[in-house]
């Protein structure tokens, strides 16, 4: 039996050869490659469902009159100040100069009041439109200055004009931004391999100062195990947003890794169906907060790592408060709640849940958890996102469900009719509209935090807790955006320290 | 020369088939819940920006207006446009089948590469040792899930090892057969394992079966008789007549290479057609699904028209009984 | 007569995962949907036979009440479309001419749907859970019996004794029922064996891309997808339940072999 020894030693070649060949992958101080889990439908965030667009293209390619920097704070872009009249109707900008676009087209209050009114126009297809809405006209006095005029109040217009749903375009390339993006950013995008990655180099028309990195990749890797190997095996620099939590200890110790627990701005609630009985019994949602244990949700489907929440904001936002000691665990205050209403035999209803890993594991603990409080959640399974938008959004047809809110500021979606929660409040529309009528940053932030408490009190959806932003870098990379204020993947402040 | 009427008969069959299967493919997933404009505008959508990408689509329009679209349009060698990527689906699947062809190619010669010499070996130490174990493999690889062989592969290979990537393609790239083709290759070897081994347990076990069928008719008897050696009668005459049931099952085994694609696909995140198709449905691109599951059916059709045609050019007892 | 070793094989692993899906609806070690968080992600060890999962359930519970699952899906998926494809085989065997050639036609539309891509489809239609599994995959099995029951038939029409059952009288229905079905019948079980088997990969696959039973119904399928995300850090989630389908498909394919070595000697001599 001669060819058993010799079998280790085949292997052991194997290994050799293959090491050898494989692409000892240099350090590239000109180049960076970042991963993310969704490959975009587009690459232009002003169509379509912007997301992932943004992911790739926001500030890199594409710029918006204003932006919104790593802490959330908006800054100026492509305007380079602004002056709000007293009443809160006009903004005028003042345009910067000298900006070009990257097939040589100039950026001016033409090309800015092209790209508004393509957002406002009736076959506009941009996802973020109602963000827009409040504005009635767009005026270009002279090429360096942009004059909106609104029809009503609107605190937070500044902050979207500084989301990735409004980033300047100009005519000719408008229709084709999709499939080969044209904008004002460091970085152009050189090649799209559909279902894998977007190359994109450093164009040298750009306005502001040259980004220190040349070349950047951007990688589309669904599967949290591969996104974490490929970290490991030098393939990807940067996951901006590891997709599994599990998989982030493995990082923070590593010396050869940066990795930071971000706050991030998704949101997972159990929204329920406001209008439906025993939904549209406050007690009865509230019964339901207090039988779920947050903590032991957040250790098991987050690996630790996501912040319980109270209301609709996640700790990434600038007005978050924690308001979950409102409705703590307590399952005997919840079954007696529950009496109160009217249930104390418990009762059952339908958990449309989609199938998504999140979503399925958090819907049997929280299947678990209600059965403590004699509540039965029948779980059903549901396609993700097809079957999902078309059952809960449009056809509200359920009972409760599980979902990760991840548009940032988006608290207004309560006060929104029609929405999946059929939850109708007078008082909390009317305090979304005293926001939109606030004067001052003060007022603002004030209104907000009222807003958040009237939901963490009255709970149209069960909140559950935010997902963190869960960044992982090689070590020695300098500039990665450690929070994410809105998802993105700002490779403009990116380099590689000597 | 020209086409007999049957050939003319079986022709039409072939392409009534197609367009029953259009037909059903297309009605399947228009039923199928879940509005293409609604999943690709989201959740913050509004009425009128819906009704805006619906008729930029061309959605708004009536169901056989768009059923026939479509096929005019395949016919003319114009798949149309994926509503989510906005570019030509024909394009978006020969990209995609630069990942799924070299894929399942890999996997069929590996299937057919183990299978043969396995299958011929059993079936020469009929009952011996070495015939156990080939019928062991076999029983065990039929019987094994390939996305389970694929998380195993790497677990093993990939994860402990460190010898292959765990998943993702790098893309073939413009460096030939440099670094960039060895990543492209590296990244299909699991799969193409994963792939295979069922694969290569049925095609085993068709080997054997049909080494012995051949073995006990009459002429290879008269050869041995004649004095020809065991191995020469084997190898001469025995094996290249018993090829032909092995050819039959690898064109019978296509719809399960394809199927097998989408699972292992999935489990490699490799940007192949099964995985377009996947997430194609998920995202209702229906005109990508359309045209995914046509050019699926297609193949499978076209096999097997090719898998009757060899058998009848290859085995004369069959082209005398027609 | 000798029993086949494959049919004592298969048989005895086939009754021991039946008897664990049967026992898992009265007995498990634990309750396969309680929870414990402190205890999650363990290794095997004498409490927990395969480990615990990332909610802290006994994994070997949760395995043995995945056969219910499984193999409920399998058999009634099998059970379906082995009668459909039956009924449809001997039909067209029993009318020949538009009525053979549309039955054949059918199948062969059928048959161009690959069967993994179509049963997602049909999941895409109806919605995830077990009705879809079983639909989509006992349609697709559909032609498999049709083809078989057959080819079959037409082999027995070929028998002196049809003759004379039809000078007596008898019509096709009559015939068919009562020569024509017992007499294809070995070659039918040994298919719902083999096809059992597939249908367990198939249910395994639907699950494993989300489109299975719904939690907290324990799945195989689903158990692999979600032991992906763990794969370095807790392998034993994935090898219970691959181990699980492997084993069971194998002692239905063994199963299946003995059966067909049975009934049909010549062939057991030959392969």
């Amino acid at each position: 039996m001669m060819t058993i020894p010799h079998r280790p030693l085949a292997g052991a070649c194997l290994a050799i050869i293959l090491s050898a060949t494989a692409p000892a992958r240099a350090q590239d101080a000109d180049a960076v490659t970042f991963a993310q889990s969704v490959e975009p439908q587009g690459l232009d965030p002003t169509v379509s469902s912007p997301v992932a667009a943004g992911q790739v293209t926001w500030q890199n390619v594409f710029e918006g009159l204003v932006a919104m920097d790593r802490d959330g704070r908006i800054v100026p872009q492509l305007a380079t100040e602004w002056a709000i009249a007293d009443d809160g109707l006009t903004y005028t900008f003042t345009l910067r100069d000298g900006v070009i676009f990257q097939n040589g087209k100039a950026f001016d209050s033409a090309t800015a009041k092209f790209t508004i009114e393509r957002i406002l126009s009736e076959t506009s297809t941009n996802g973020q439109k109602a963000n827009y809405t409040a504005i009635a006209d767009v005026q270009a006095p002279d090429p360096a200055t942009l004059i909106l005029t609104l029809s009503e109040r609107n605190a937070d217009l500044l902050y979207w004009l500084g989301h990735p749903a409004a980033v300047m375009v100009e005519p000719s390339s408008a229709e084709t931004n999709g499939t080969a993006p044209v904008g004002t950013g460091p970085f152009k995008v050189d090649e799209w391999r559909k279902g894998d990655r977007v190359i994109m180099s450093a164009w040298d028309g750009y306005w502001g100062e040259a980004p220190a990195i040349s070349r950047v990749t951007a990688r589309f890797i669904g599967d949290a195990q591969a996104q974490a190997a490929a970290l490991q095996s030098g393939q990807v620099d940067i996951v901006g947003d590891l997709s599994a939590p599990e998989l982030f200890d493995q990082f923070t110790t590593d010396p050869a890794f940066t990795a930071v627990a971000g706050a991030g701005e998704m949101e997972v609630v159990a929204g329920m169906n406001n209008d439906r009985p025993p939904f549209d019994d406050p007690r009865v949602r509230q019964a339901l907060m207090m039988a779920i244990d947050r903590p032991d949700l957040v250790q098991v489907v987050s690996a630790g790592q996501g912040t319980p929440i109270g209301s609709h904001f996640s700790p990434a936002n600038p007005f978050y408060q924690d308001l979950t000691a409102l409705f703590p665990y307590d399952p005997e205050k919840a079954k007696a709640l529950l009496a109160e209403a009217g249930h104390a035999e418990g009762f059952s209803f339908d958990f449309k849940v989609p199938n998504r890993d999140y979503a399925q594991r958090s819907a049997e603990i929280l299947q678990a958890f209600f059965a403590q409080v004699g509540v039965t959640a029948n779980i059903q399974t549901s396609d993700f996102p097809a079957a999902w938008i078309q059952d809960v959004f449009t056809d509200r047809n359920y009972d409760m469900t599980i979902i990760g809110h991840a548009e940032p500021l988006d608290i207004g979606i309560y006060a929104r009719d029609p929405y999946y929660f059929n939850y109708d409040s007078p008082a909390f529309r009317d305090q979304m509209a005293t926001i939109a009528a606030a004067t001052s940053e003060e007022e603002r932030a004030a209104g907000y935090q009222a807003a958040q408490d009237m939901l963490a009190r009255d709970l149209p959806a069960l909140f559950l807790f935010s997902y963190p932003k869960l960044g992982v870098w090689k070590a020695g990379l300098e500039g990665v955006w450690e929070n994410g204020p809105v998802p993105a993947n700002d490779m403009t402040d990116i380099r590689w320290s000597q | 020369m020209t086409p007999s009427p049957s050939r003319i008969r079986r022709l039409a069959g072939a392409a009534l088939m197609l367009l029953v299967t259009s037909l059903v493919i297309f009605l399947l997933i228009e039923a199928a819940p879940g509005d293409p404009a609604e999943i690709m505008l989201g959740t913050s959508a509004q009425a009128d920006t819906l009704a805006a990408l619906r008729d930029q689509l061309g959605l708004d329009r009536p169901l056989m207006v768009r059923y026939l679209a479509w096929l005019g349009g395949v016919v003319t060698g114009n798949m149309g446009q994926s509503y989510t990527y906005g570019v030509p689906v024909a394009g978006l699947i020969a990209e995609r089948m630069l990942v799924t062809l070299p894929l399942t190619l890999m996997a069929t010669l590996l299937a057919v590469g183990v299978s043969v010499p396995l299958g011929v070996m059993a079936a020469a130490r009929q009952g011996r040792a070495g015939d156990g174990l080939a019928t062991v493999f076999a029983q065990m690889g039929i019987a094994v899930p390939n996305f389970w062989i694929g998380l195993l592969l790497i677990l093993v290979f990939a994860l402990k090892l460190g010898w292959f990537p765990v998943g993702g393609f790098p893309g073939w790239g413009d460096a030939g057969w440099g670094d960039a083709g060895w990543g492209a290759i590296s990244a299909l070897i699991l799969p193409a394992v994963a792939l295979a081994i069922p694969q290569a347990a049925v095609l085993t076990r068709v080997t054997r079966a049909a080494v012995l069928d051949v073995a006990a008719e009459d002429f290879i008897r008269t050869a041995r008789a004649k004095g020809l050696s065991r191995h020469r009668a084997l190898w001469r005459h025995t094996v290249p007549n018993a090829l032909l049931p092995v050819v039959t099952m690898l064109g019978l085994q296509i719809p399960f290479l394809i199927s097998g694609a989408v699972l292992v696909e999935n489990v490699f995140s490799l940007p192949g057609i099964g995985t377009l198709a996947y997430q194609a449905l998920s995202q209702r691109d229906l005109i990508v699904v359309q045209n995914v599951v046509l050019l699926f059916a297609a193949i499978v059709l076209a096999v097997n028209a090719g898998t009757d045609a060899l058998y009848a050019r290859l085995d004369p007892r069959l082209k005398a009984r027609q | 007569m000798r029993l086949p070793k494959s049919l004592i094989l298969g048989a005895a692993i086939t009754a021991i995962m039946v008897g664990a899906a049967v026992l898992s609806r009265v007995w498990t070690p634990a309750d396969p949907t309680a929870m414990n968080i402190v205890a999650r992600l363990q290794a095997p060890d004498a409490a927990h036979w395969f480990g615990t999962d990332p909610i802290g359930r006994d994994v070997l519970s949760i395995i043995m009440a995945g056969a219910w699952t499984s193999l409920g899906i399998a058999m009634l998926a099998t059970a379906i479309g082995g009668a459909a494809g039956t009924l449809l085989g001997v039909t067209a065997a029993a009318r020949g001419g538009r009525a053979e050639r549309l039955v054949m036609g059918f199948n062969g539309v059928l048959f161009a749907f690959p069967p993994i891509l179509s049963a997602i489809l049909l999941g895409a239609l109806m919605g995830p859970g077990a009705v879809t599994a079983i639909t989509a995959i006992g349609v697709f099995m559909v032609p498999v019996f049709a083809r078989i029951s057959r080819a079959a038939a037409i082999q027995i029409w070929a028998r002196d004794y049809i003759s004379a059952a039809r000078m007596a009288g008898k019509n096709d229905i009559r015939i068919t029922a009562e020569h024509v079905l017992p007499n294809i019948l070995p070659q039918i079980i040994v298919q719902l064996a083999i096809q059992t088997g597939l249908a367990i990969l198939s249910e395994a696959g639907l699950s494993f891309l989300g489109m299975g039973v719904s939690p907290p119904t324990p799945s195989w399928g689903r158990m692999l997808s979600e032991s992906q995300t763990y794969l370095a850090a807790a392998p034993h989630l994935v090898l219970a339940p691959g181990l699980a389908i492997a084993v069971t498909v194998l002692g239905l394919n063994l199963l299946g072999d003995g059966l067909r070595d049975l009934t049909d000697p010549r062939r057991g001599q030959a392969g």
